[in-house]
């Protein structure tokens, strides 16, 4: 085929125009987390005392620390899908929720301590967290890989590492609801190895699906 | 290159409004250029260019797949040079060359008319035919015989709309299969 019809016809096809990938990215979380919610309300379902664990700082940090990761790892991905994008100073987006940990981490250290650390790190469920986390997280990397796909992303490795990322972080949102451990300290050990995990996930997958 | 680039980011608005002549009109008009760049890619990587239009027809094709993700508040040609430096990776890559490719390759090449006798180009074709039937009769029809997509439509007795599809989903799956090899 020679150059000159590729182009009359890829001319031809001007009519079809594909959604922005920020839209994609949007209609595909609209669909996959509600199915990570039910995933939630079904087996584990939220915590009994979730109304008073709210009066509780700690309980609230969780939900800033998953969606301080979710929300700059969504706005990165929709940068990465440009192909003439590279990660550079967004990568700092990323440190906001290690940041706000580590302050969690720093404030409950100087309050007088009721269990001792290795309490607070193994906690009432670690056996589960890391892998609930991962799996509530699954839906939603399907849904942002099936949208970050119209992207064009120069390494879809990195790309692929966001998404997990941005999974990880709106799994582990959704997690937090129902986790009865709100130390600092468990939420650095479990919740950044669930976060590592899907991460890790997203950029094997991301480095097939993702290339253009 | 700055009235170059002013003329290219312009036809693009101008098709993201629904302008296909201006649209086909920016086609042709960066052609020259990636041609130009790939067959520079080429010899830099030690190899003959006459794989340099294949080269060409890929970046074509993932310019129309990808369009969406120019930001037309941005310049159009850094967006299209990295979908060219890529496509030009990938393809040394496949052909197991050593990666080098320079990040002016294509910035700052000269535009080089199509060679007199035209290089044959093999990919697109050879995958063409191991597309879905429809898909490959509607490509085959526009691409190949130049048939409006109105007349494909009565001769294959489609709809008109269903040659859209079929033809959309065709370039779709040819990218695929290049990006596969």
């Amino acid at each position: 085929m020679d150059t000159d019809r590729l182009i009359q016809t890829l001319a031809a096809d001007h009519d079809h125009r594909a959604r922005p990938v920020s839209t994609q990215l949007a209609m595909a979380l609209l669909v996959a987390l509600p199915v990570a919610a039910a995933m939630l309300l079904v087996t584990l379902g939220i915590r009994p005392d979730f109304m008073s664990a709210m009066r509780n700082p700690f309980f609230d940090t969780k939900f800033l620390v998953t969606l301080a990761l979710a929300i700059p790892a969504i706005v990165i991905s929709v940068h990465l899908s440009k192909p003439e994008a590279s990660l550079g100073r967004w990568v700092w987006l990323l440190l906001l929720s290690p940041f706000i940990l580590i302050i969690a981490l720093i404030v409950e250290m100087t309050m007088p301590q009721r269990a001792p650390m290795m309490v607070r790190i193994i906690g009432k469920n670690s056996s589960v967290c890391s892998a609930a986390i991962t799996l509530l997280s699954l839906p939603i990397l399907g849904g942002a890989m099936i949208a970050l796909r119209h992207g064009a992303p120069s390494r879809p490795a990195v790309a692929g590492a966001l998404a997990g990322l941005m999974s990880a972080g709106l799994g582990a949102t959704f997690y937090a609801a129902h986790c009865a451990d709100d130390s600092p300290l468990f939420v650095a050990t479990w919740y950044t190895l669930a976060a590592l995990v899907v991460a890790a996930l997203g950029a094997a997958v991301g480095s097939k699906v993702l290339r253009y | 290159m700055r009235g170059r680039d002013d003329e290219w980011t312009d036809l693009m608005r101008s098709a993201n409004a629904g302008d296909s002549v201006a649209y086909h009109r920016l086609l042709k008009s960066v052609t020259p250029v990636l041609r130009a760049g790939a067959r520079q890619g080429l010899s830099r990587a030690g190899q003959p260019p006459d794989q340099a239009e294949d080269i060409v027809q890929d970046i074509l094709l993932a310019v129309h797949l990808k369009r969406q993700t120019w930001d037309a508040n941005a310049p159009f040609a850094p967006w299209l040079f990295a979908i060219a430096r890529n496509k030009l990776i990938d393809a040394l890559r496949r052909r197991g060359r050593r990666i080098f490719v320079n990040i002016d390759d294509f910035a700052e090449t000269i535009p080089s008319e199509p060679p007199a006798e035209t290089l044959p180009t093999v990919e697109i074709s050879n995958h063409l035919a191991d597309l879905p039937p429809r898909q490959r009769d509607v490509l085959r029809s526009i691409a190949v015989d130049s048939v409006s997509i109105k007349n494909t439509a009565s001769k294959l007795s489609m709809t008109e709309g269903a040659v859209r599809v079929a033809l959309h989903r065709g370039l779709a799956s040819l990218a695929a299969k290049l990006r596969k090899d």
